[in-house]
């Protein structure tokens, strides 16, 4: 045995008081916080369940012949998707396509700026480099924790969870991507008298953008990762079948319901590399990068 | 445009390089010691106004390091950079955005093109930024695409392009600028001999119109003479001669500029009007202008043995011969002797 050198209660009594501490009197700043994020992921949820099946079928459908210019993405997203309607799982992958979808705009909106700043600021760099690592090298579990202690179980800290653990390769590639920009063409747009906004939105954004794309097609995995996770926070969906399957034992429950995810996972996975292929090619950056 | 007794050392102890090389160390000594690169040593020139001044030298001699100094794309580790009166060193950013759009344009070695813009947007991107309007910047645009040659290629992308043709559009893209400065680092050097040629007189057509200040950068001597009002040559970041054409083929300052002029085809580069015997005014069967070259009179000398030389008003001012044209041609290096 480890001998008991001092006494650690008072220190685990002090992060737990603290914690109840915060959600007692900050609670309903948090919740208020969390408020926008709750309309987004409900009104996203109304607004797929709403549209009719087919219609949606044929968006994505369109969306990945869009994409890729083939018929071989679009016939696969046809069968799977009705493969997954007569499995009764349509309005669960529904559910999980919303969270997802959530997830990915909301980690947008805070990564690509994070990402930019980084890239200008090499303070702030160092900074948030061991952030990101101890948040990539965390267990997904870990995260829920302390989401649950302050917004109790439900969709919105399933979210939360969910941003939080896709948002740093987003970060990282957004980073990446500005710094990659060829110095020579750095240097042209110099050398023309460009303000610092005109070289961010007019040769670093466009330039770093097949790498952001990368970014958000991680982003959009990782979210769907979490989702079997989330599920256990009350998130619903397709990773709550899979966990009522496991904890019914109904293997067939389990099993098609991990399906499902397999099937958006590369639905959506297809879709935006496609997409990040299609830019680089447009400036003629394909094979340097891949 | 002065260049001051500038110094560019390259590295994070430029100082302590800059002390070595004040007190008279050699860049060789200084690099071996510090490890800092000396990248230019005590340069200074003066480029007048209207005038094409070419800076010419080897690989690696400093020349793109020191065009960048112009506009301030390399801030040197001592010394000064005046143009237009102003100091560009003193410039604050906001000045030196406005000197930047609006006094000087920049020819890139390696081209520097936008890959996410079609060619004429690559064109157009100066004026944009700029904040000309629309309407008129891609007519500026139009119009400079179709005069180095690029017409119909306007929707294209960079990577769709040769070498040549990028180098046109950099070319393009600066001229559209239509600033009184222009800073062409090996601006011809990607293109074919014909197209090269063809771009060098049309520069020089060009400058007759518009008398723009052109610090022209090239590692080709015989583009250099054929360009350059007054040339500059650099040798290990050290400017080693500077003067006109002909100062520099009949009196190379050392070794090194003399391995240069070893290979110009001299009968093509010497004008008669500067080896012509000015007191032999009798009359003469044939004449020729006296900014024509040795080759245009060579044949000439099938028929006569001396050839009247003729001003651009048509008066007489000397005469050539044979022998003097031979020797000319002829004439070795002291240095070679
Ligand atoms: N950013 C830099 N850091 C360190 N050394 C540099 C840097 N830029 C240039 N140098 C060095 O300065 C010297 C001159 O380089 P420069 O590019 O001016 O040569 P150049 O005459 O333009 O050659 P080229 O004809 O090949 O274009 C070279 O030895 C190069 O290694
Ligand atoms: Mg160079």
């Amino acid at each position: 045995m480890f001998p008991e050198i001092i006494d650690t209660r008072p220190l685990r009594r002090m992060v737990d008081d603290g914690l109840e501490w915060m959600v007692r009197h900050w609670g309903d700043g948090f919740e208020a916080g969390a408020y926008p994020l709750r309309v987004l992921l409900n009104s996203t949820e109304r607004f797929l369940l709403d549209l009719p099946w087919w219609l949606i079928i044929l968006l994505l459908a369109g969306t990945a012949f869009a994409a890729t210019r083939r018929w071989v993405l679009p016939a696969i997203i046809v069968v799977s998707l009705l493969g997954l309607g007569l499995m009764e799982l349509w309005e669960d992958a529904i559910k999980t396509m919303a969270l997802m979808i959530s997830a990915t705009l909301t980690t947008m909106v805070f990564a690509l700026p994070l990402g930019v700043a980084m890239a200008r600021s090499a303070v702030l760099r160092r900074l948030l480099r061991p952030v990101l690592d101890l948040m990539q090298t965390l267990p997904s579990f870990v995260y829920l924790i302390p989401v649950v202690m302050i917004f109790g179980p439900g969709k919105v800290p399933a979210l939360i969870a969910t941003i939080i653990y896709a948002a740093p390769p987003l970060i990282r590639l957004t980073d990446l991507g500005i710094r990659l920009v060829p110095p020579d063409v750095m240097e042209a747009a110099q050398a023309f008298g460009v303000t610092p906004r005109q070289k961010l939105f007019g040769v670093q954004i466009p330039l770093a953008l097949p790498t952001i794309l990368a970014g958000v097609n991680q982003a959009t995995m990782m979210a769907l990762a979490m989702v079997v996770i989330a599920s256990m926070i009350g998130a619903g969906g397709l990773g709550y079948q899979v966990l009522q399957g496991i904890g019914r034992l109904e293997v067939s429950r389990g099993l098609f319901a991990g399906l499902g995810i397999v099937v958006l996972a590369i639905i959506f996975d297809r879709i935006t590399q496609s997409f990040g292929q299609r830019l680089q090619e447009r400036i003629g950056l394909a094979g340097e990068r891949s | 445009m002065d260049l001051r007794r500038v110094t560019k050392i390259f590295g994070d102890r430029s100082d302590m390089a800059l002390a070595m090389l004040n007190s008279g160390a050699s860049k060789m000594e200084v690099q071996q010691k510090t490890g800092q690169v000396v990248g230019l040593n005590d340069v200074s020139l003066s480029v007048e106004r209207g005038e094409i001044f070419v800076v010419m030298g080897l690989s690696g001699s400093g020349k793109s390091t020191l065009i960048r100094h112009v506009n301030r794309l390399i801030d040197p580790t001592s010394g000064e950079v005046l143009v237009n009166g102003h100091d560009v060193l003193k410039m604050s950013l906001d000045e030196l955005r406005a000197y930047r759009r609006s006094e000087v344009a920049m020819v890139f070695q390696n081209f520097g093109l936008l890959p996410h813009r079609t060619v004429i947007d690559n064109v157009a991107y100066g004026l944009e930024v700029r904040g000309a309007e629309k309407g008129e910047r891609l007519e500026t645009a139009a119009r400079w695409i179709e005069t180095v040659g690029l017409g119909g290629y306007e929707k294209s992308r960079p990577h769709e392009l040769s070498g040549g043709q990028q180098q046109r559009v950099g070319l393009a893209r600066a001229l559209a600028m239509d600033t009184g400065i222009l800073l062409m680092d090996e601006a011809f050097s990607a293109l074919d001999p014909l197209i090269r040629s063809g771009m060098q007189e049309q520069l020089l057509d060009l400058q007759n119109k518009l008398h723009k200040t052109i610090f022209f950068i090239t590692h080709d001597f015989n583009e250099a003479i054929k360009i350059g009002d007054r040339i500059a040559v650099l040798n290990d970041g050290e400017l080693v001669q500077t003067g006109t054409p002909e100062d520099i083929i009949f009196n190379p300052a050392d070794s090194y500029v003399s391995d240069f002029v070893r290979d110009v085809n001299r009968a093509r580069v010497i004008r008669v009007g500067a080896i012509m015997d000015r007191n032999q005014l009798a009359p003469c069967q044939a004449e020729v202008q006296e900014n024509s070259s040795c080759e245009d009179v060579l044949p000439l000398f099938a028929r006569h043995d001396w050839i009247g030389v003729v001003n651009d008003k048509g008066k007489r001012v000397g005469s050539v011969s044979a022998k003097q044209v031979i020797g000319a041609l002829g004439a070795h290096h002291k240095l070679l002797d």
